[in-house]
């Protein structure tokens, strides 16, 4: 029995009752539907949290001196100082990973602005820093690298610093304040980012340029941090060992020692996220497999009304020269052509229902071939296992009782 | 003559039901020769389907030898049984079993579709010709409900020439067709036997369909009871000639 027969057996014997075969193909129409388009829809959700994630700044590093001993005692992190300007350079010439760079000296102090004073925290930074935070200046201007090259007594106030030093809903932007007597110029003023995820208020803060902390305030030429932006989340394990790397250079350590320094990622906030789109992977499997399953209980169930309704038929063909195996495989093919096809229109159907709901519910879809390819196959072993029953039924009939069957 | 198709000798069937064994068949002995016309006679309960099953090679005997076309069937199973009927018998059926649905082409190229060393070109040609010799030429794409009862049973005809057996065998082929009908049915059969040199078995219970076979096999109860040529043989052809004309057909 050669396959091409079979073929033509089996699709000459679903011609005959078309309407049938499309009904039992709608459950596995509208299943695997459903589970491209709900993918699409996971996809694209889990796209646009991604996206957001990141700009909230889940692809941040942060580099701190490490601590030392000093005397047999062990210090503090960030007691010593080691991360310097050349740092900064070295990692933005070789960094491959890295889309923005921006280190920081801070240091606390009281800001003054006439009668009204508020303790708060100067952080030096470079421009980048923005970015890197994804922190957006709401009015007013950010200060450039000119300001950072001429340590420019300009700066950007917090939402707090503003609350608490000008009352009355007067602008800021072009006043001057004080702080730890040193005059600033206020160029801007940050846009609202409310507490980080340990509750401290992340709007209680004055920026400036690093070097204007680093040469007006601390007279320094350490850094407390370097903060890093790598490309995107997926790289942020390779741009931790780059950094690393670039420098033990810099810092002229040989193998035997001991970073002075440590990286540290937004783990916690990575982690989150991959547990949550893990948590919506098996939710839209469980799915896919519900429907898959009910739309093969139809094959399965028609396949036996099938057999049972055709039972003359299969005597016939018996008669005329088909084997048992003949007849399991026309029966089999049925079913698994009719999954097939119905996973085939499904899938347009799939793509056509994620596009619907991008352009009338504007929801971010997107349709992975993987989800495709994966349906489309669970969609031909669904006919296969619920095809194989009735198929083996309908081959082990003994042709002078189907002949005779009514 | 010594071309023999067909060689029975004291075959047995039994049937276990429960305790009981139902003997259906005691003892059947026979030969048919190459391009005979037999007709198997018997009432109701005689063994005569018994008889047929195992002729069409879908029972095998309890006991007993039966040789078609010079192979042993007891030695066969399942599969070996099903490639035989494929390449060695036609089968025509009282109720026609042609597949609804389908076009009267597609249910003569059937057992064709089960023997894979015969082309889709060569496949379609042996179908049309089949079709041709049972003149429904002009009715190839027409399905079974688009067909006369008597056309119906030529598509099946047509169906059981197709892979050129050595022997067609009819079970009670005429039984649901008016009496004229049956004639034509009947005159068809004759034709092939005689122009063509077809073998032909034909269950019935029906004398006067006997009539036009050339030897006649009756059972009783199992066992045969007379086996004779006919002397005479009726033409169909002019039982129908003979036959009032009618309008509906």
């Amino acid at each position: 029995m050669n396959v091409i027969n079979l073929l033509r057996i089996a699709s000459r014997a679903l011609q005959r009752n078309k309407l049938r075969a499309f009904l039992t193909m709608l459950g596995i129409i509208i299943g695997v539907g459903a589970v491209i388009a709900m993918v699409a829809i996971g996809q694209g959700s889990k796209k646009s949290i991604q996206d957001q994630l990141s700009s909230m700044g889940s692809n941040m590093i942060t580099i701190r001196p490490n601590s030392n001993v000093v005397a047999g005692a062990r210090l503090d992190a960030g007691s010593v100082q080691t991360l310097k300007i050349e740092d900064v350079k070295a990692l933005q010439k070789q960094g491959q990973y890295i889309s923005a760079i921006s280190p920081a000296a801070s240091t606390k102090g009281q800001a003054i602005n006439g009668a009204l004073n508020w303790p708060t925290t100067i952080q030096g930074v470079s421009p980048q820093y923005l970015d890197i935070r994804a922190w957006q200046v709401k009015d007013g201007i950010a200060f450039s690298d000119a300001d950072v090259t001429a340590a420019a007594k300009v700066c950007l106030l917090g939402q707090t610093v503003v609350t608490n030093l000008f009352v009355g809903g007067e602008s800021p932007v072009g006043k001057i304040i004080r702080f730890n007597k040193i005059p600033f110029q206020v160029i801007g003023v940050l846009a609202s980012k409310g507490e980080n995820a340990f509750g401290q208020d992340q709007d209680d803060i004055i920026l400036t340029p690093y070097t204007t902390v680093q040469e007006r305030i601390l007279s320094t030429i350490y850094f407390q941090n370097i903060y890093v932006s790598a490309l995107n989340e997926q790289v942020t394990d390779a741009a931790v060992a780059e950094i690393s790397q670039i420098l033990r250079v810099t810092h002229r350590l040989k193998p035997t020692d001991t970073d002075d320094f440590a990286v540290r990622t937004q783990e916690e906030l990575i982690n989150t996220f991959s547990s949550t789109s893990q948590l919506l992977t098996v939710l839209l499997t469980a799915i896919a497999g519900i429907s898959l399953i009910i739309g093969g209980i139809g094959i399965m169930n028609i396949m036996y009304v099938s057999v049972t309704e055709r039972t003359r038929e299969i005597g016939l063909r018996m008669a005329i020269g088909a084997r048992g195996m003949d007849i399991l495989m026309q029966f089999l093919i049925e079913a698994i052509l009719i999954s097939i096809t119905g996973g085939i229109i499904g899938v347009g159907l799939g793509i056509v229902a994620s596009k619907l709901v991008t352009i009338f519910l504007s929801w971010p879809t997107l349709i992975s071939e993987s989800s495709i390819i994966l349906s489309f196959l669970v969609c031909a072993l669904t006919g296969v296992f619920f095809g194989y029953y009735p198929a083996q039924k309908a081959s082990r009939l003994d042709p002078i009782d189907a002949l005779r069957y009514e | 003559m010594s071309n023999k198709i067909l060689e029975i000798q004291n075959i047995k069937r039994e049937f276990k039901m429960g305790t009981e064994t139902v003997r259906a068949l005691k003892g059947v002995s026979f030969d048919i020769n190459a391009g005979e016309f037999v007709t198997i006679m018997g009432s109701s309960g005689s063994g005569k389907t018994t008889l047929l099953n195992i002729l069409g090679c879908l029972d095998k005997p309890t006991d007993g030898k039966y040789l078609l076309d010079g192979v042993d069937i007891g030695k066969l199973e399942r599969n070996e049984l099903a490639h035989l009927r494929n390449i060695k018998i036609g089968f025509v059926f009282q109720a026609y079993n042609l597949l609804p649905r389908t076009s009267a082409l597609e249910n003569v190229e059937l057992p064709l579709l089960y023997n894979p060393t015969i082309p889709q070109k060569e496949r379609r040609e042996r179908a049309i010709h089949a079709l041709e010799s049972v003149k429904l030429a002009e009715r190839l794409e027409h399905t079974p409900n688009q067909l006369s009862g008597g056309q119906q049973q030529r598509v099946a005809i047509a169906r059981a020439l197709v892979n050129e057996p050595v022997m067609i065998l009819a079970d009670e082929a005429t039984g649901n067709l008016d009496s004229r009908t049956s004639y034509e049915i009947m005159a068809l059969i004759q034709e092939l036997n005689q122009q063509q040199g077809k073998t032909i078995v034909f269950v019935t219970h029906e004398p006067d369909i006997a009539a036009f076979s050339s030897r006649t096999i009756n059972l009783k109860d199992g066992k045969v009871i007379k086996d004779s040529p006919n002397v005479t043989i009726r033409s169909a052809k002019e039982v129908i000639a003979s036959l009032p004309v009618t309008d509906d057909y």
